[in-house]
């Protein structure tokens, strides 16, 4: 059985009604899960010795703008002893959005989700550290959201006084 | 005519002190290199013995803000960091000058975006822009000796009464 059957196998085993679909495009393979179940499934792909994805390498969200569950949430996970890149999505049902968040599984989530959080406005429930990244704080807008202008909206952001 | 003649064969020379006073300022101006993105390599370049900006005086550029007249702002300015370069700024005593380095820096460049801000006139008083992407080191030589030239021209006394801003210290 080669690597990919039995990562596919074991998930499906594992998490076969949580999953929501399974696309394997071009050599990259990428698994849909129910956001509820995020964290279990996180924890199970990094423990599970056959599947070890140890490192995540990015956390990120899509806008779908006008579809009813508007956001995805995509990480990009990564195996050593593999050699081998899986990326998990996760639909997320409501608004506002919200999410598990991974920290407890992979340290390296956290600034990526603080990134998420302060670009797209999506929740991480019980992260360390929510806060914004880029923008400053007390900003209240997310810029990577689809309504968002891309000069931004007049007033939102605060200049030093020229007095001279 | 007679009184240059005579004096200066004892070691003196008369002459106004407005145009001393400008004359001394506008050969020792001392940057504030507010280098924040790509264009600062060029600025920094300015500096090396290619470019050799100690020939006008200006090869003190230290990151204080202490004791430097003039600003020269290379980079992005984002929202976020035009507090900080505003600060900055009203750290430098008067008099003191700007020079908009940069396409990013005098207009936005090509960040038309809700980031960055479309040009620093709008916090900054802006002596002298300099047009590039990024401007080659002579380009700012070329802003410096046009700051000098507007520096030759001051008068001691337009500063005098100049009220310091009141700063804004960090609340942090
Ligand atoms: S003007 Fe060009 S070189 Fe200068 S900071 Fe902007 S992008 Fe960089």
């Amino acid at each position: 059985m080669d690597l990919k059957t039995t990562i596919i196998e074991k998930i499906k085993s594992k998490f076969g009604d949580a999953l929501e679909e399974v696309t394997d495009f071009r050599e990259d393979l990428s698994v849909t899960i129910s956001p509820e179940k995020i964290l279990e499934f996180c924890k199970f792909i990094k423990n599970d010795n056959d599947l070890s994805f140890e490192m995540c390498k990015d956390v990120t969200a899509i806008d779908w703008a006008t579809r009813k569950n508007r956001f995805t949430v995509v990480y990009h996970v990564y195996s050593f002893k593999n050699n081998f890149n899986l990326r998990i999505k996760a639909n997320l049902k409501d608004d506002p959005p919200a999410i598990d968040s991974v920290t407890p599984v992979w340290k390296s989530a956290n600034w990526y989700e603080r990134e998420t959080y302060d670009m797209y406005g999506i929740n991480f429930i019980n992260h360390p550290d929510l806060r914004r990244m880029y923008m400053p704080e007390g900003f209240e807008y997310y810029p990577l959201r689809k309504d968002f202008p891309v000069m931004g909206i007049p007033g939102s952001l605060p200049l030093p006084e020229k007095n001279d | 005519m007679g009184l240059e003649a005579k004096l200066s064969s004892d070691g003196y020379l008369t002459t106004k002190l407005d145009a001393i006073i400008a004359w001394a300022r506008s050969n020792s101006v001392w940057p504030m290199p507010m280098g924040i993105s790509c264009c600062a390599i060029e600025m920094i370049s300015a500096a090396d013995p290619k470019y050799d900006i100690a020939r006008f005086g200006s090869e003190v550029m230290r990151f204080t803000p202490r004791q430097c007249d003039l600003m020269i702002v290379a980079g992005t300015v984002t929202y976020k960091m035009a507090q900080v370069v505003r600060r900055i700024y009203d750290q430098m005593p008067e008099p003191k000058w700007v020079i908009a380095m940069g396409a990013c820096t005098s207009s936005g460049g090509m960040y038309r975006s809700y980031n960055v801000v479309q040009g620093i006139d709008q916090f900054l008083p802006v002596d002298v822009y300099t047009a590039g992407c990024p401007p080659r080191p002579e380009n700012l030589l070329n802003a410096l000796i046009t700051i000098q030239n507007k520096i030759k021209k001051s008068k001691a006394r337009d500063y005098q009464d100049k009220i310091l801003p009141e700063l804004e210290l960090s609340k942090n």
